[in-house]
């Protein structure tokens, strides 16, 4: 090699922190063109490049960069989109440290190449750039497909059956399109700016998106495939239900669910109350419950909304969270303070119902459990109380159970997740596939729009082979 | 897809009723659901209840009643105007049976409510008597579209301004009183709906109440309109809004519509402060 190569990866400039919890602004600023062009300089250009091997969407990733090294940034988009309708959000969101970039040779003796750094400069200068290219349409099939949710999965999903001549219909039940996009990940972390560009590609791909359409109740599946027309269907209604511990006092005033919580300030701009109608209730002491990206997510977004001591409780260790690690640190960066070993027994409320302590019991963690993780056992007698104002609680979402409930023969599992094949997504009713959090349980941005592209691929398998006798049960039992 | 306002109609003080192009929900909507609706960009989220349908024309009546900021708002709506955002029908609809004779309970506002469960329980053959009550004359709702429908209307007003004198409960003792009741649906002000499940818990008559908490989306994502039912938690916009009556922990609800209260007054004065600038 002619030069030696830098181990160090182009660090990329982020808002202070104290200036951070005053506003709902991106905290991470992004790259410009000439760091963009250091970091990719770093790539080693894998003749087999294992990063595209831990990309659930499979980007071309050595050839997206080899581009940026040129200075080709719109070549370098383009290339990505071939994938990856979604470059921006994807750039942002993705746990890359665990995908693509644990996978990166250069990771060996150094810090892997920033891939999803990269990713996320290419979308934003094409965006910067004015008017986005949008690929030619092609000769359309005549074949209808209807998308149930617009989501990660559902999004991608529909622009690969659109860039495959489909005419397909998204259905959201919001006001507006995104799913977890729109209502679930900040503004600071995600702009919403970006979920709505981005969105804007998919529908000049030539998909159609009617937003207050909740499939299920405005009109059943079996509707929407026995009198609209659709052929196909694509369920990514995700893992929208909140669940709660089922202790005394959980439904005392100033206790949330994170996904009202965060639907409230990101959806509804709450955070912008009294110009915007929705209001908060946030107080000056938060407490949230539990230590995921969504537990980071109510804990940083309490802070921007005029919280003064933020407290995030989990009761098993710090090893266990399941956070994205740059996420756990922003948080404390920006002052919330963690008490692992610690859970809520019981919530104790004023006489006007308002939520005044949370009585917390210390743990300790035993054998491991079910999960491969170390159980965590309460402390006898080491009970205490934090007094708050609010509480917002994060433990994790189940699935949505409406279009299951409304669709006749569309079998799910005890854990409300919807029966499919893992290779083909198709489910037990003819025609009808699932992808995203409905099908796996609570995962990622990236894993819901892989499973949405692949979902894509077997469903214009389907659509090409569908006179042929027994072909759903082949495709259901995954032999195609 | 707009959501036109058809038609505008004032029913008495402070209560309209107002019809919205809005196909699919006419289309599917049964007795006991409800909508969601967003007054314009920056409006809330807001639960109203179904008053009627017409699937023909695509059309559904809201009635409403104008309390806070989003309904005042609503009301100055004028016929062609369009609302931001209109979806449903949410929530179970009504378990509809032949019970015998039903008493039908409307407090106030809640009478709208009626409306369609009413239509329906008279199709399923049950002897079918309302209760409108109201805390004086002019607020009677809907009396004359409800006599179109069922068997007796028994009004009572608060200060005996018009029907008899006395509060809803006293109608429906007075009923008990005369005839065997098989089941009983209050809809209304959250006390009221309680006094009902009160009276009628020691004779055992089901009884079901339609429960109104504070909403967001509408469809089971975010909990604000959890409410207590047999000590279980239930989400009212999917689990209801419809529950059996002896089993709702009315004073939790009432307690957890108060959540917002502070912040719905001072979005309420603003508007108003609002309104009296434009209209100088």
């Amino acid at each position: 090699m002619a030069r030696r190569l830098k181990l160090e990866r182009t660090p990329m400039s982020k808002l202070p922190p104290e200036e951070r919890i005053t506003t709902f602004e991106e905290v991470a600023l992004g790259y410009t063109p000439e760091e963009a062009i250091i970091e990719a300089e770093r790539c080693l250009l894998c003749k087999r490049p294992p990063c595209v091997a831990g990309c659930p969407v499979s980007i071309d990733i050595p050839s997206f960069i080899e581009l940026i090294k040129k200075g080709d940034f719109i070549g370098a988009v383009k290339k990505i989109k071939e994938a990856n309708p979604l470059p921006a959000i994807c750039g942002r969101v993705c746990p890359q440290e665990d995908q693509c970039e644990m996978k990166c040779v250069v990771g060996i003796k150094g810090q892997p190449v920033a891939i999803g750094r990269l990713e996320r400069f290419v979308a934003d200068y094409e965006a910067s750039q004015g008017e986005v290219e949008i690929p030619p349409r092609p000769a359309p099939k005549g074949k209808k497909v209807a998308i149930i949710g617009s989501g990660p999965a559902g999004l991608t999903c529909a622009s690969e059956l659109a860039k495959k001549g489909y005419y397909v219909t998204i259905f959201e039940a919001l006001h507006k399109p995104g799913g977890v996009l729109m209502y679930g990940i900040p503004q600071f972390r995600l702009p919403k700016e970006i979920v709505a560009r981005e969105i804007d590609y998919v529908q000049k791909l030539g998909v159609e998106i009617f937003t207050n359409f909740v499939v299920g109740k405005t009109r059943t599946l079996d509707e929407l495939m026995s009198e609209d027309g659709y052929e196909a269907a694509f369920v990514a209604t995700g893992a929208g239900y909140p669940r709660f511990m089922g202790i005394p006092g959980e439904n005392l005033l100033g206790i949330y669910s994170a996904n009202e919580f965060l639907t409230r300030i990101n959806l509804m701009r709450a955070y912008k109350f009294p110009d915007y109608d929705t209001p908060i209730k946030v107080g000056k002491r938060v407490v949230v419950v539990g230590a995921g990206n969504v537990a980071m997510d109510a804990a940083r977004s309490a802070l921007r909304a005029g919280a003064e001591k933020v407290t995030i409780v989990y009761r098993r260790s710090r090893k266990e969270m399941t956070a994205r690690i740059e996420e756990i640190e922003n948080a404390e960066e920006e002052g919330v303070e963690l008490k692992i070993l610690t859970n809520p027994v019981r919530y104790i409320g004023d006489e006007d119902g308002w939520v005044k302590e949370v009585e917390v019991i210390k743990m300790k963690l035993g054998e491991p459990d079910e999960s491969g993780r170390r159980r965590p056992i309460p402390i006898e007698g080491s009970e205490y109380r934090i007094p708050v104002d609010t509480v917002v609680i994060a433990i994790g979402q189940v699935p949505n159970p409406i279009v299951p409930q409304t669709t006749p023969g569309l079998e799910t599992t005890r854990h409300g997740t919807i029966v499919a094949n893992p290779k083909t997504h198709a489910t037990t009713r003819e025609g009808v596939f699932t992808g995203g959090d409905i099908m796996t349980g609570a995962a990622t941005v990236i894993l819901a729009a892989g499973s949405g592209k692949t979902a894509a691929k077997y469903i214009d398998y389907y659509l090409t082979h569908k006179d042929e006798p027994g072909i759903w049960e082949k495709i259901f039992k995954g032999e195609v | 897809m707009g959501y036109k306002i058809l038609k505008k109609r004032v029913l008495g003080p402070g209560s309209k009723l107002m019809e919205i192009e809005a196909p699919f929900v006419a289309k599917a909507a049964k007795p006991g659901q409800f909508i969601i609706l967003r007054v314009f960009e920056k409006g809330e989220r807001i639960p109203l209840t179904i008053a009627r349908t017409d699937r023909e024309r695509g059309v559904v009546t809201i009635i409403f009643q104008e309390v806070g900021k989003t309904t005042i708002h609503l009301g100055l709506l004028n016929e062609g105007d369009e609302l931001a955002d209109f979806v449903g029908p949410l929530g179970k609809p009504t378990d509809i049976e032949n019970y015998g004779t039903v008493v039908a309970i409307g407090g106030g506002f809640g009478t709208a409510v009626l409306l369609p469960l009413v239509t329906a329980l008279k199709k399923a053959g049950n002897k079918v008597i309302t209760i409108i009550g109201a805390r004086t004359k002019e607020l009677v709702l809907l009396e004359d579209e409800m006599k179109k429908i069922v068997d007796e209307v028994l009004i009572t007003t608060d200060d005996g301004s018009y029907g008899m004198k006395g509060l809803v409960t006293d109608g429906l003792k007075f009923l008990m009183d005369r005839e065997k009741v098989d089941a009983v649906y209050a809809v209304g002000p959250v006390p009221m709906m309680k006094a009902v499940a009160d009276m009628t818990r020691g004779p055992g008559i089901k009884t079901i109440v339609s429960l109104n908490p504070i909403m967001v989306d509408g469809t089971g994502m975010c909990g604000a309109c959890r409410v207590e039912v047999g000590g279980k938690t239930k989400f009212a916009c999917v689990d209801g809004p419809e529950f059996d009556a002896h089993e709702v922990n009315f004073d939790l609800l009432m307690k957890r519509l108060k959540m917002y209260r502070k912040e719905e007054q001072y979005s309420l004065e603003l508007f108003k402060k609002r309104l009296e600038k434009e209209a100088v």
